[in-house]
């Protein structure tokens, strides 16, 4: 039964991310020709309390329902992964218009040509893992 | 009772995703869809023909459980809540249909022209989707992550690799959609 917590988290997360027009592809391609303030209103605001919220966790030292340190854990350093691979994703972003939450959202929409980038998301994620090892990180 | 079915503006959605990641943060758990890619990829054995698919799926399973809630919560607010139609900037609008003959910008929330069935009858469009998606797979797993891990969850976290992503992330979409669209439509 525990998980119809995360399936509840998932449900709101869906109605907020089509409801936002977030899952549009008509806003991802507004937001890169900087049409619009939407997007940027919605990752900026969600951004600002993110911050002051993680700020009150760590100097309260607020742990997780069950008494246990949160997830904040710092990310590995690097530079070549984070820059080279956020381009190829800015890339596909821009073409499929959809990031890997909105992608499950339009296709419970209803949208069955998203089966397709779902399909290829998979196949990108699998070709990375087989050709890991010989990527600078 | 309009505003259930006009779009939410951003200072009702940039908040609730803020909740959505600190919901996660008090459960134990962290905000982070591109994840699941590679848990679903372990579920159906790639493991075999990758160690990077070998760990252990099931502890995994319930950000699956908040993919389906996206799929079902996609399926409300489509089908209950919605008119399916996305107004955006009329210029940007206008500029669509001049450059590339998308003529759909507010009147459907996806253009048919790219994601309709009936558009798949053009090769062009299968390879279009096909290849967005495997840029999205292959470049968020070698960034470690995408929209919800680095833009929402990192940057909350002042993370300086999330930063680097998230400028990657717009150096990607500004090259495609400036300098690669009018190539390709």
């Amino acid at each position: 039964m525990k998980y119809i917590t995360y399936l509840a988290i998932g449900i709101f997360f869906g109605i907020v991310m089509f409801k936002s027009e977030a899952a549009s592809w008509f806003r991802i391609y507004e937001m890169f020709q900087f049409g619009s303030f939407h997007m940027y209103g919605i990752i900026g605001s969600a951004l600002v309390l993110g911050v002051i919220g993680v700020q009150v966790i760590k100097r309260k030292n607020i742990k997780t329902l069950k008494g246990k340190e949160m997830s904040l854990q710092p990310k590995n350093k690097g530079i070549t992964r984070y820059l080279v691979g956020g381009i190829i994703f800015g890339l596909g972003w821009a073409l499929s218009g959809a990031c890997p939450g909105p992608m499950y959202v339009l296709a419970g929409a209803g949208y069955a040509s998203v089966l397709i980038v779902i399909f290829g998301a998979l196949l990108g994620t699998f070709i990375y893992g087989l050709v890991r090892k010989y990527l600078p990180h | 009772m309009n505003w259930i079915y006009d779009p939410w503006p951003w200072y009702v959605a940039g908040p609730a995703i803020a909740l959505v990641m600190f919901v996660l943060l008090f459960v134990g758990k962290k905000f982070g869809m591109s994840s699941n890619l590679r848990t679903a990829c372990s579920v159906v054995g790639a493991g075999k023909a990758a160690d990077f698919f070998n760990f252990d799926w099931k502890a995994e399973r319930w950000n699956l459980m908040v993919v389906l809630g996206a799929v079902i919560g996609g399926f409300i607010a489509s089908n209950y809540m919605s008119d399916n139609t996305v107004k955006i900037n009329p210029e940007i609008a206008q500029q669509l249909a001049t450059d590339y003959n998308i003529n759909s910008a507010g009147t459907s929330y996806l253009p048919p022209e790219i994601f309709s069935i009936g558009a798949l009858s053009n090769p062009f469009n299968i390879i279009l989707l096909l290849v967005g998606g495997l840029l999205v797979g292959f470049g968020t797993r070698y960034a470690g992550g995408c929209t919800s891990g680095h833009a929402i969850s990192g940057l909350s976290n002042l993370q300086l690799p999330s930063l680097i992503a998230v400028i990657g992330f717009f150096i990607g979409g500004l090259i495609m959609v400036h300098f690669i669209y009018p190539f390709i439509f």
